[in-house]
């Protein structure tokens, strides 16, 4: 005999977010790892640029940000709240501060007296790390086991689709620096690697595994190629940003499918 | 009555509950808490399904096979259990500890509230309830469940639920003395042959124990009362430590690679 469930119902609720949120994920990610390529640029001297669009790709994704966090808020108005107390073992709480503080430097970083952008850079590349990680940490510190099951790598497979979305953007603004085009290549061979455990562990939907082949083995090849090739690097960008996309909707879809066939032992 | 920094929880004995769902009806009544929805679900009697937002206490409609010991309504061929199922209030509780404004608090009784002037309807606290108790009404936006009837509790009141229950079913007081008597309970049933009888109390877990405790028959997760709830907080460290190795990576690598190959 099976195991006792209470009429075959589930356990837990459902995430009540919509595509807000999965669209911060891509947003405040990709933003976030602009603002460190940005600072590793600069300090190695790159062409400014590509400085210049990193540092501006950071503070527009900060600032697109903020309205789409607080239109799926249920109480829009009440916002601020958010800024009420620190919690840091709310990964809520921890990402809204660094939003805040990510969202000041990244915009200093281009419109604030030129002596000041520099350091204002370096503070939005500290707080950009953590935009491209929390999120990760966000899904993983809940009660929802397709989440929680992944504590451990979701924070890295969201830095490295954030890393390879901010490469690929640049990329299609025409920077064809090696330095990003290693960068994603890197990426996408650590999420080719992601997919691979996911595969090994429970069978993913067909969105998650879209989101893989699209941020995985398909931009990792064509990245190969594109040692030689620019047109390939940039069709590899192209691809790279959609899956980036997809992978966040596809783990909150992961989310609401799983607290609906919960039942715990 | 002294109201002031007690304890305080609920005891519900299955074994003593009718089903006739008055406890909801008095939650209803005395907190305004919205209709859920007036639908037959086929399921049992119980067209309530779970907690929720708008659904704080909810009769549970157990059917399962009449056992030798264990009787029930013959013509039907099953036996019938119901248990009034209520938020928790958790010893360490998810919803509280997620909650990114500080609108869940935990009050003078040790129950977990959620302060409806501070909440602003994020949803973090809904995936982090490890028992789909606290849910975001669409309508209002904000998230709802249990407050223990935290109003009734300031003035020496005992929980609407608990006040009408008509079996005693649901009881309402001291923490440690509602131990103490389910503790009697059970020694009682289980000498006059209720073997079955457990208390539900999930102490040994990361939930670390809760203050709304059930007696229940056979296997808890016939209630969806799950065995080993876990606190959410317990991935904070794996989570975070993916994180910061992530950003260790980022910023090495973007230095690294911009040192080499950062000119076309």
């Amino acid at each position: 005999m099976s195991e006792p469930t209470y009429h075959d119902l589930p356990l837990l609720k459902p995430p009540v977010w919509t595509w807000e949120i999965p669209l911060y994920f891509f947003i405040g990610g990709a933003a976030g790892a602009a603002a460190v390529i940005g600072f590793a640029a600069r300090v190695n001297g790159a062409k400014p640029s590509l400085v210049r669009d990193a540092r501006w790709m950071a503070a527009i994704g900060a600032t697109a940000s903020a309205p789409l966090l607080i239109s799926d808020l249920g109480r829009p108005e009440r916002f601020l709240n958010m800024l009420r107390v620190f919690k840091p073992q709310s990964a809520m709480s921890v990402g809204v501060w660094t939003l805040a503080g990510f969202g000041a430097c990244a915009t200093g970083a281009v419109i604030a007296p030129r002596p000041l952008r520099d350091v204002a850079a370096a503070g939005s590349a500290l707080l950009g790390l953590v935009m491209s990680t929390y999120t990760g940490v966000l899904l993983g510190v809940t009660a929802i086991p397709a989440w929680n099951a992944h504590a451990a790598t979701l924070p890295a497979h969201f830095a490295a689709s954030a890393l390879a979305s901010a490469t690929s953007l640049l990329q299609l603004r025409d920077h064809d620096e090696p330095a990003l085009h290693a960068l994603a290549t890197l990426a996408a061979a650590f999420e080719m690697w992601t997919g691979f455990q996911l595969e090994r562990r429970q069978k993913p939907s067909n969105v998650m595994r879209t989101a893989g082949v699209l941020s995985g083995p398909l931009p990792l090849a064509l990245r190969l190629l594109g040692v030689k090739s620019k047109r390939a690097r940039r069709v590899a960008a192209a691809i790279t940003i959609a899956g980036s996309l997809v992978t966040r909707f596809a783990w909150v879809e992961a989310g609401k499918t799983s607290a609906a066939q919960a039942m715990r032992s | 009555m002294q109201s002031e920094s007690r304890v305080t929880g609920f005891f519900t004995d299955s074994t003593l509950c009718i089903g006739c769902k008055a406890c909801e009806v008095a939650c209803k009544e005395w907190n305004g808490v919205p209709d859920d929805g007036f639908r037959w679900s086929g399921v049992s009697y119980d067209n309530t399904l779970s907690l929720g937002h708008s659904t704080w206490r909810h009769v549970k409609f157990v059917e399962r096979q009449p056992e030798i010991g264990r009787g029930g309504n013959a013509p039907q061929g099953i036996t019938w259990e119901f248990s009034s199922d209520v938020c928790k209030h958790c010893e360490n509780a998810g919803c509280l500890e997620s909650c990114p404004t500080g609108s869940i608090i935990r009050t003078e009784f040790g129950s977990v509230y959620v302060q409806p002037d501070i909440c602003n309807g994020c949803g973090y606290c809904v995936v982090s309830c490890p028992f789909g108790v606290i849910d975001r009404r669409p309508d209002d936006g904000r998230a709802f469940k249990c407050t223990m009837c935290y109003d009734r509790q300031k003035v020496g009141e005992t929980p609407a639920c608990a006040k009408a229950c008509p079996t005693q079913s649901i009881l309402f007081g001291d923490l440690d003395e509602l131990e103490r008597a389910a503790d009697r309970r059970i020694a009682q049933l289980h000498s006059a042959g209720m073997t079955d009888a457990t208390i539900w109390n999930p102490k040994e877990s990361s939930v670390g124990g809760t203050h709304a405790f059930f007696l229940v028959r056979g296997d808890p997760r016939a209630y969806n009362l799950p065995a080993n709830p876990e606190m959410p907080t317990k991935y904070l460290k794996p989570a975070w430590t993916s994180a910061a190795a992530a950003a260790a990576v980022l910023v090495v690598g973007s230095l690294l690679a911009f040192a080499v190959g950062g000119r076309r």
